[in-house]
């Protein structure tokens, strides 16, 4: 299989790239890490009729944290840094826990975060790790920058809110109030497979108390699923037995699931609700061990 | 050297998209007139001859056409040849040397890691990058480094064996 003709670009500067997209006619994509798009270009659900790689645009393979702690990651930061990165080990429990679930080992050597989120495939699973932490997408366009939260960034399905000569450069994950806790868990028949079922939980808290609660859903609807009843309950309590049962039921309760070759939406929905119980178990206990 | 395309009628012939590169394969530095669309995996094979390189799913999954690329592992049929311009290129051509095998071709032939043999190179190549990185992995390590690679003869429990065995072979060596 091979992709429809195309013209290609290899800017070396973000402005370049822009003005490509700016006058690159009716259909223009940007390539990073390519690891979904050149896919759908091969099966021809995607035949751009211009290609910007931004792949030699210097200074955006980055993932850092300002003094404040809000983390930065760039559209060529790889999988596999955020893997192998000792400063999302330290401080980001939920992305730690989803970078080595991404996909297979050499795809993450290619694929990006920031591309996986403007995929915007409802399988993803950076879009329940950032939209479950409260994260955004930065676009930058001929007129400047500007902030969009993923909450609003994904439209639909494989949609986004960029316009056609804006790139988005970064995502942005807030800083946390209080002290970081929760994970990611994907069940999945194989490893590259999509998720059977996938659950985010991203805590801050407090002297023992939640502060801020996100839990977002991969796999059991046709968009990511934002929990936002079941993070809410858990907000100023202690992560205790009854509110850790309340918070699964709740988020089992919005998950949208169908009976497919992965299993029935009966199975699905139940993983959910374990998923939630056993991340929160463990960062319950964790919080014990501290106190 | 003549390459010759598909005329659509479409465009005039110096509207075509074709792009000049140069690239490193397996230690020879090269210049390739390729179409925008070529596929790093049809370059090594068709434009390089390099047929080890295998193309089994072509749909991102299988891992047969697994290269490395600056020395990080990649699936070749995901990436654009174009892609390839400036980057160096590794296959599982460039791992023997004219007189003798590397230790991850020995330790597949030492310990039975292949049947067919059409996973293999890739097997090579994603196993390559692990012991670059990782010269001493356990079981699981390989298992985890190997996942993206399928097999469909042995159960993969032979090829995790060679692995192990090319990786001691490699550290006795360095000692």
């Amino acid at each position: 299989m091979y992709p429809s003709r195309f013209r290609y670009e290899a800017p070396r500067s973000l402005g370049e790239a822009i003005d490509l997209l700016r006058m690159g006619g009716d259909y223009a994509k940007v390539l990073a890490g390519g690891h979904s798009l050149v896919p759908l270009m091969k099966l021809r659900f995607a035949s751009p009729e211009l290609i910007v790689d931004i792949n030699n645009v210097p200074g955006l393979d980055y993932h850092r944290a300002d003094p404040d702690g809000t983390l930065r990651i760039g559209a060529l930061c790889r999988h596999a840094d955020l893997e192998r990165s000792a400063l999302l080990a330290g401080t980001q429990p939920t992305m730690a826990a989803a970078a080595p679930l991404i996909a297979d080992p050499i795809v993450r050597n290619r694929g990006t975060l920031v591309g996986s989120l403007c995929h915007a495939d409802p399988q993803g699973d950076w879009a329940s790790v950032v939209l479950a932490l409260g994260g955004s997408v930065v676009a930058q366009g001929p007129a400047g920058r500007r902030t969009i939260p993923v909450a609003d960034f994904v439209t639909g399905p494989f949609q986004n809110l960029l316009e056609p000569d804006e790139i988005a450069i970064e995502a942005v994950i807030p800083a946390a109030q209080g002290a970081r806790s929760g994970g990611y868990l994907k069940l999945e028949r194989r490893v590259g497979d999509f998720a059977t079922a996938g659950v985010a939980v991203a805590l801050e808290t407090s002297g023992g108390l939640v502060t801020r609660a996100g839990i977002a859903l991969t796999g059991v609807g046709g968009s990511t699923i934002d929990a936002t009843e079941a993070a809410g309950s858990l907000v100023g309590k202690p992560l205790a037995a009854a509110a850790i049962a309340d918070a699964a039921d709740l988020t089992a309760a919005v998950a949208r699931p169908r009976t497919d070759h992965r299993g029935s939406a009966e199975f699905k929905r139940h993983i959910v609700r374990t998923f939630v119980v056993r991340i929160l178990s463990c960062a319950g206990a964790a919080e014990e061990r501290a106190a | 050297m003549t390459t010759v395309y598909e005329d659509h009628d479409d465009e005039p012939a110096s509207d075509y998209p074709v792009r000049r590169i140069k690239f490193t394969i397996n230690g020879a530095k090269k210049i390739a007139e390729v179409e925008t669309r070529l596929l790093l995996a049809h370059l090594i094979r068709q434009g390089l001859q390099l047929t080890g390189t295998h193309t089994g799913c072509d749909t991102t999954n299988c891992g047969a056409c697994t290269v490395l690329v600056d020395g990080r592992a990649v699936k070749s049929c995901t990436m654009l040849a174009v892609q390839a311009d400036g980057h160096s290129i590794t296959t599982v051509e460039g791992l023997a040397t004219a007189s003798e095998l590397h230790p991850l071709q020995e330790g597949f032939k030492e310990e039975h890691g292949l049947q067919c043999g059409f996973c293999t190179p890739g097997m090579m190549m994603a196993a390559k990058a692990l012991l670059d990185e990782n010269p001493d992995p356990t079981e699981e390590d390989v298992r985890w480094a190997l996942s993206g690679n399928l097999c469909r003869c042995t159960g993969y429990q032979n090829i995790v064996k060679s692995v192990l065995w090319a990786a001691e072979k490699l550290r006795s060596q360095s000692d």
